[in-house]
């Protein structure tokens, strides 16, 4: 097969939204089968591996980020109803929650304001622009929710959305080794501290090592987006008001 | 899980209508889940083929993920310029987050138990009885 053919071939393809939704699925899977081989190293996380994947062919092909999108939105747009369907573990989990209260209450407080105060200090520190900033806010929330408030106040949507992947990613690699490091040994404790921290990504880990992990994992990653979408925006209205009086 | 999924996106459009109509500065689909729960809680039971669906979407969760992330592409020229900044806010705000969760969770489960115990007895295993090797 010569380079000719496997070009036109590509180009027809690309014209349909076939090949950014197989791309994503075959990358995907490939990430997933790497990640299990290697016993599930929190270091190859799949979510990784297949970003990495589809960057290298889009840019090795020349195929824009849109052409792609055509085909990996309808991927994409599941995360809406996997925010619905978070009701559902919650729900079920209830009894234990309201039995915790407190502790899931002090948790999600602390880590909330720890998680968003020390990326915009941070942040802000190291000079980065106030777009990207405001980009940074929401990045420990669901890649959709985050996309909603950087919207809600002013950073760019695509960008939360990048950086709230990346937060995932890090906490589901780096996860282990802090809890390690703490010797926190309740399941419970562990799932919820990495639900909260690194969102869908962190919950998806938490439920591979562990079912009772998981399901904290999922409670306080349903909790901080709904926490975050309702306090982010109110929080950077009061600090623009308090800040313009 | 036909049905089940149904559910789903009726209850992701009463979030967005609601949001719509009120103004709300909330993303639809969070209003959703909250309006999910609350229905669910009502019910008392969660329907099978909701169950399903949510857990067969839950179980997938990382691959949605995936087109969101490969949108770094539209941003290699801020994330290049500001890459100290970017990297070092999400590393060590990340660590400090699950780092601050855990203690914090912890010391409170730790109270709580004590509490509910006072005589030593024996209603509620120490935080400890829980523990696994990873």
């Amino acid at each position: 097969m010569n380079a000719a053919p496997f070009t036109e071939i590509w180009v027809y393809l690309a014209g349909t939204p076939l090949l950014g939704l197989t791309l994503t699925l075959v990358a995907y899977q490939a990430g997933y089968a790497i990640y299990a081989r290697f016993g599930f190293r929190p270091l190859l996380n799949p979510v990784l591996l297949a970003v990495l994947f589809i960057v290298a062919a889009l840019a090795a092909t020349g195929t824009a980020y849109r052409t792609y999108f055509d085909g990996a939105q309808f991927v994409h747009f599941l995360l809406g109803p996997a925010v619905v369907a978070l009701a559902v573990p919650l729900a079920r989990e209830w009894h234990n929650v309201k039995r915790l209260a407190l502790p899931i209450a002090g948790a999600l407080a602390a880590g909330s304001l720890l998680a968003l105060g020390s990326a915009i200090g941070i942040a802000w520190a190291l000079g980065a622009s106030p777009a990207t900033l405001l980009s940074l806010a929401p990045k420990s929330v669901t890649a959709p929710i985050a996309m909603g408030i950087a919207e809600k106040i002013g950073g760019l949507p695509a960008l939360a959305a990048v950086f709230a992947v990346t937060t995932g990613i890090v906490g589901a690699a780096l996860g282990k080794y802090v809890l390690d490091a703490l010797a926190i040994r309740d399941w419970r404790v562990r799932g919820f501290a990495l639900g909260l921290a690194a969102h869908g990504i962190g919950t998806a880990r938490a439920f591979q090592v562990n079912a009772e992990a998981g399901a904290y994992a999922g409670l306080a990653f349903g909790l901080h987006g709904a926490l975050a979408a309702l306090a982010v925006p109110v929080v950077y209205w009061l600090a623009r008001h308090w800040s313009a009086g | 899980m036909l049905a089940g999924l149904t559910w789903l996106l009726v209850f992701q459009c009463l979030g967005e209508a609601l949001v719509y109509l009120t103004g709300l500065p909330v993303p639809g689909p969070v209003v959703g889940m909250l309006l999910l729960f609350v229905g669910l809680r009502l019910r008392g039971a969660i329907p099978e083929a909701l169950n399903t669906a949510a857990t067969g979407l839950l179980q997938h969760l990382s691959l949605l993920f995936v087109p969101a992330g490969v949108g770094v592409m539209l941003h290699f020229g801020r994330v290049a310029d500001e890459w100290a900044a970017i990297v070092a806010a999400i590393v060590v705000s990340t660590v400090l987050a699950i780092a601050g969760t855990a203690v914090a969770m912890r010391a409170l489960v730790g109270r709580q138990a004590a509490a509910d115990a006072p005589d030593g007895g024996s209603a509620a295993p120490p935080p400890g009885d829980r523990e696994g090797p990873r």
